[in-house]
């Protein structure tokens, strides 16, 4: 075939050539002091010896406490941790690419899931469907349980990614379910039902409840009685709950932390058909760059579809062969999950004391990566201005980056989220030494 | 700016976006509330979202038309008797019509009254049962999206795929298995990088060879993928197109592999109920890739055999103006080059010439560049672009590993383009796609040493090439001919003799002869959108030399039946 050469452009076409809606909206939200904060922190990041004086970056929620753990078990279990006693070779791994997941790690998900409930519900490898991250999981079961314009439910405060990965590209809206201090911020009944009727008023046909539990940014689990709550309303609606449980392993204590799944099979799974779970390894286990999601679903249609779908976001057979190995060696795991557990307590009650003794409150928590802190009595009114200025104060001066409510959408203005787990202990130290400084010459101004 | 309640649903968006160090402008359509405005609302307590509702409005139009053509047909013969046969014939299109619209899911039921909710709900007995059928097919509904979905299985050439699954081909434990030729993927070369890569991981692990540890690779990373690792496959990347155009990991964004990679393009360029034109026949995955979610339309642009299944720009042009008349708008066109599945190269600056005239993108598929072993020279679109800046912002080129390096299941793919918006907005949408980052590390040294890949290519390019001299040797024996490819793992086999009668249900039901009694997977070409019935896609890389010869024989059987008797 002749190459043609090169003919004159016309004027018409020096038009700019458009994109699309989604491409130039902003709801992936990424404008928000969320993601601005984590741009001062790129361009200023702490070091302990070679920029101390850098913002310390107490925005992202990331497990880093339990490393060593992990370095530990690759390091006894040889050069080639996937070799271990498994039947699939490079070859068969370098061409596998089947949308339903290696059955091997799909089983060692399971174990994983049920070892974090203490045995209290079973998973069947079978009802699990692959993701590249969380993201993708709730993003994938937002495109199957609801249309364009229809509206999921979701607790406020609530993590800021969700605007983007269940709005954006579905086309869904998220109706707020409206929570507050005077109860630490539970899900109340009249608050479901107002979020409902909310929706409802605007002509939104509601799809589900999204509810993430432990929550992030509470860091507390969700009560039973709340969960058995929810899934009644589910019923009586006849709509999906989708339960967000990515921080599950990182509950500070086994028995605090109640699955959906727990409550699903003391009901002798009534309802389960409307139910989903989705997790990942990117808090619990730390590994986020791995990007390891599942979508774990009572609904044989949601399965099957989801699965149909996950072609857009399957995970590369090597890392699910490597984790394969990993989490079906029960006492690893078992292990592990003790002492994240331990030693995510112990960070959190070095923060909340330490804070505590600078005058500051934060929620009680018992799960997470974080801490939520209640900043209203610094602030001059209880305006989102006064928070928003106070964030900004906090990353000029104090040079720390913590997320505001108002980026997680929270109703009552003053309360901020407070990573502890994504830095060394004598990084943590050094923040708190900075905030108790900073509370100290506000105390001094006043 | 002052605030209000648009009639039709839309809703503000309450978080003000604060002047700090941002790089990026706001883009057009957002809209700001005043901060009074906003103290006021959240004390209020009330939050809300903006939302642009999709565009839907072309569907119903669409819809009445395929309705009224028609009938326009009838009504303007005579009237009088025709008047009274058409009122019938118009009923019944208006009940297909009406029986269609209410096969989508009904609206929710009504909501049991609080005392009867729990007993209204089917009980399992026991917990095995929640385990093993886990509860009821749907009193939920799921979306109407979803639906769709769940019934898309149905084209042979998923089926085909599901057939292998299910009995596949094993010299040994399987001889009566169903052989795969239906599944576009590089079994040749494996052992070329096998070694290479093991020996990658075990450093990877182990923290040796230079690599970060498990600390490098296991925290968030950008989703975009690696600096290194898009140095790396900019470096592939050259090599694999023939060393003639320099690629800039700047312009690359990641994604697990091809299929996001073109859905995410998709969504970039075109709103729902636009469309994109493509030459078909082509790729079955493309239907679901471009328009499953994101609810674009794909035009069919139809080549045929006696241009060798090459595009022509008439028909191009002639779709185009088609669908302007219908009222659709065209945002781009998709090529895929080396084609899938005839195997054709296309020429880049004639699609150039045409996007440019008509203003709309160009989505080219170049995931066999490396995968060639004719005599035409594989041209890239990058290759064309570098050396003409003006329209540059209009091209996009997809990539990935899954064929030229035979490693499908490490989901690698890539968003190359020119345009910086494009860029921006696949940056954030390919977070929900992203690329794991251990396959980054492993893959990196390996791609960029030169040597070692430029052996491989050479090497594959040989072996494809052999296998397909062989096959369609083989196949000519058995008087079917293919037409001549220069690229891809497959040939394209003219089989319209065999089927009867000359249209699709005679080739689906020599597909199912091929299936069932030959038990090979084919790709029959109207799961590919041929226009012309009877061509078959043959995937000739999942072989194995000695597997070729019972292939031939098992053709042999079905081609005996079919033969048209003289």
């Amino acid at each position: 075939m002749a190459i043609k050469p090169l003919t004159q452009p016309s004027s018409a076409s020096s038009a700019a050539i458009s994109l699309s809606k989604i491409a130039v909206s902003n709801t992936h939200g990424e404008d928000s002091p969320y993601f601005a904060g984590w741009k001062a922190y790129d361009e200023n990041p702490y070091d302990e010896s070679s920029n101390p004086s850098g913002v310390i970056q107490m925005g992202l929620a990331e497990n880093q406490v339990s490393f060593d753990l992990l370095e530990k078990y690759l390091e006894k279990n040889s050069s080639d941790p996937t070799s271990s006693g498994r039947v699939s070779s490079f070859r068969e791994n370098a061409l596998f690419q089947d949308y339903h997941g290696l059955l091997s790690f799909r089983k060692a998900m399971a174990s994983f899931m049920e070892q974090i409930r203490g045995g209290r519900a079973k998973f069947d490898p079978e009802r699990i469907v692959i993701t590249a991250g969380a993201t993708a999981a709730n993003e994938l079961l937002t495109f199957i349980l609801a249309d364009p314009g229809d509206a999921l439910l979701v607790p406020t405060p609530y993590y800021p990614g969700f605007d983007r990965d269940l709005r954006w590209r579905t086309g869904v809206h998220i109706v707020p379910i409206h929570c507050d201090s005077s109860n630490a911020f539970e899900i109340t009944p009249s608050a479901l039902d107002s979020a409902y009727s909310d929706a409802e008023s605007r002509g939104l046909r509601v799809r589900g409840v999204l509810i993430t539990n432990p929550s992030n940014p509470l860091g507390a689990t969700v009560k039973r009685a709340v969960l058995e709550h929810v899934l009644d309303f589910g019923a009586l609606k006849n709509i999906h709950l989708v339960s967000d449980e990515i921080y599950s392993g990182s509950a500070f204590s086994d028995r605090e932390f109640v699955s959906i799944a727990e409550v699903l099979e003391a009901r002798g799974g009534r309802g389960s058909e409307r139910c989903h779970i989705v997790y990942s390894l990117s808090k619990d286990l730390g590994l986020p760059g791995f990007r390891v999601g599942t979508i774990y679903s009572y609904n044989d249609a949601v399965v099957t579809t989801a699965r149909r779908m996950s072609s857009f976001t399957l995970i590369s057979s090597q890392t699910q062969q490597l984790l394969a190995t990993m989490l079906s060696d029960e006492e690893f795991t078992a292990g592990y999950i003790e002492t994240n557990r331990e030693r995510l307590r112990r960070r959190y009650r070095m923060i909340v004391d330490e804070l505590g003794r600078a005058g500051i409150e934060c929620l009680k928590g018992n799960a997470g990566l974080f801490c939520w802190m209640n900043l209203s009595p610094f602030l001059k009114d209880e305006t989102v201005e006064e928070e928003l200025a106070l964030w900004e104060c906090i990353l000029r001066e104090v040079k720390l980056n913590i997320s505001p409510g108002v980026s997680c959408h929270c109703a009552e203005p003053g309360w901020f989220r407070v990573c502890f787990a994504n830095m060394s202990e004598q990084t943590l130290q050094v923040a708190l030494a900075r905030i108790h400084d900073f509370v100290e010459r506000r105390r001094g101004n006043q | 700016m002052s605030s209000h309640k648009a009639k039709s649903k839309r809703f503000q968006n309450r978080i003000p976006s604060l002047p700090l160090h941002s790089s990026k402008s706001p883009p057009q359509t957002s809209r700001k509330h005043t901060l009074h405005s906003l103290t006021h609302r959240r004390r209020r307590g009330r939050l809300h979202m903006t939302q642009t509702p999709p565009n839907d409005e072309s569907r119903p139009t669409r819809t009445g038309m395929r309705l009224i053509v028609p009938l326009q047909g009838v009504v303007q013969g005579r009237g009088g008797i025709l008047l009274g046969s058409l009122i019938p014939c118009a009923l019944f299109y208006f009940l297909q019509f009406y029986l269609k619209r209410n096969r989508s899911p009904p609206p929710p039921n009504p909501p049991p009254s609080r005392s009867a909710s729990s007993s209204d709900l089917p009980r399992s007995s026991s917990r095995p049962n929640l385990l093993s059928r886990g509860a009821s097919m749907g009193r939920v509904q799921l979306s109407a999206r979803a639906n769709h979905v769940a019934k898309a299985n149905e084209s042979p050439y998923y089926i085909g795929l599901d057939r292998v699954r299910e009995d596949a081909y094993d010299e040994l434990t399987n001889p009566d298995g169903v052989i795969q030729l239906g599944l576009a993927e590089n079994r040749l070369s494996l052992d070329l990088i096998e070694e290479r890569l093991s020996k990658n991981l075990a450093d990877l692990m182990s923290g040796a060879g230079g690599h970060p540890g498990l600390r490098g690779i296991a925290t968030y990373q950008p989703f975009d993928g690696l600096l290194e690792f898009k140095m790396a496959m900019a470096d592939f990347m050259t090599e694999a197109m023939g060393n003639e155009v320099s690629f800039d990991p700047l312009k690359m964004v990641l994604t697990s592999g091809g299929t996001p990679a073109l859905e995410i393009l998709s969504f970039c360029l075109a709103d729902p109920g636009n469309a994109f034109l493509v030459p078909a026949p082509y790729y079955p995955g493309f239907d679901r890739d471009l328009k499953w979610r994101t609810g674009v339309e794909l035009i069919p642009v139809h080549c045929r055999s006696c241009d060798n299944f090459a595009l022509s720009i008439t028909a191009l042009e002639q779709a185009f103006n088609q669908a302007r008349k219908r009222g659709q708008k065209v945002r781009g066109i998709l090529i895929s080059n080396p084609s899938n599945p005839v195997g054709n190269m296309l020429n880049p600056y004639d699609i150039l010439d045409f996007a440019r005239e008509r203003n709309i993108h160009i989505i080219s598929d170049e995931i066999f560049a490396g995968s060639t072993y004719g005599n035409e020279k594989f041209v890239s679109m990058a290759e064309i672009v570098d050396s003409e800046d003006a329209f540059k912002d209009r091209v996009h080129i997809v990539y990935g590993l899954s064929k030229d390096l035979c490693i499908p299941g490490f989901r690698v793919g890539v968003i190359y383009s020119f345009n910086e918006n494009v860029l921006k907005a696949s940056k954030k949408l390919t977070r929900f796609s992203s690329v794991s980052t251990p396959t980054q590390q492993i893959l990196a040294p390996m791609l960029s040493d030169k040597r070692f890949i430029q052996e491989y290519i050479n090497t594959n390019r040989q072996r494809i090439r052999s296998m397909y001299d062989l096959v369609v040797s083989g196949l000519k024996e058995l008087g079917l001919e293919c037409t001549e490819s220069s690229g891809g793992l497959y040939c394209w086999v003219d089989m319209s003799k065999l089927i009867s009668p000359y249209n699709e249900k005679g080739e689906l039901d020599l597909w199912d002869k091929l299936l069932n009694t030959a038990k090979i997977n084919v790709t029959p070409g109207s799961a590919c959108h041929c226009i012309e019935p009877g061509w078959f896609r043959f995937c000739f890389t999942t072989l194995r030399v000695n597997e070729v010869p019972l292939v031939m024989e098992r053709i042999r059987k079905v081609v005996e039946i079919c033969k048209p008797s003289v």
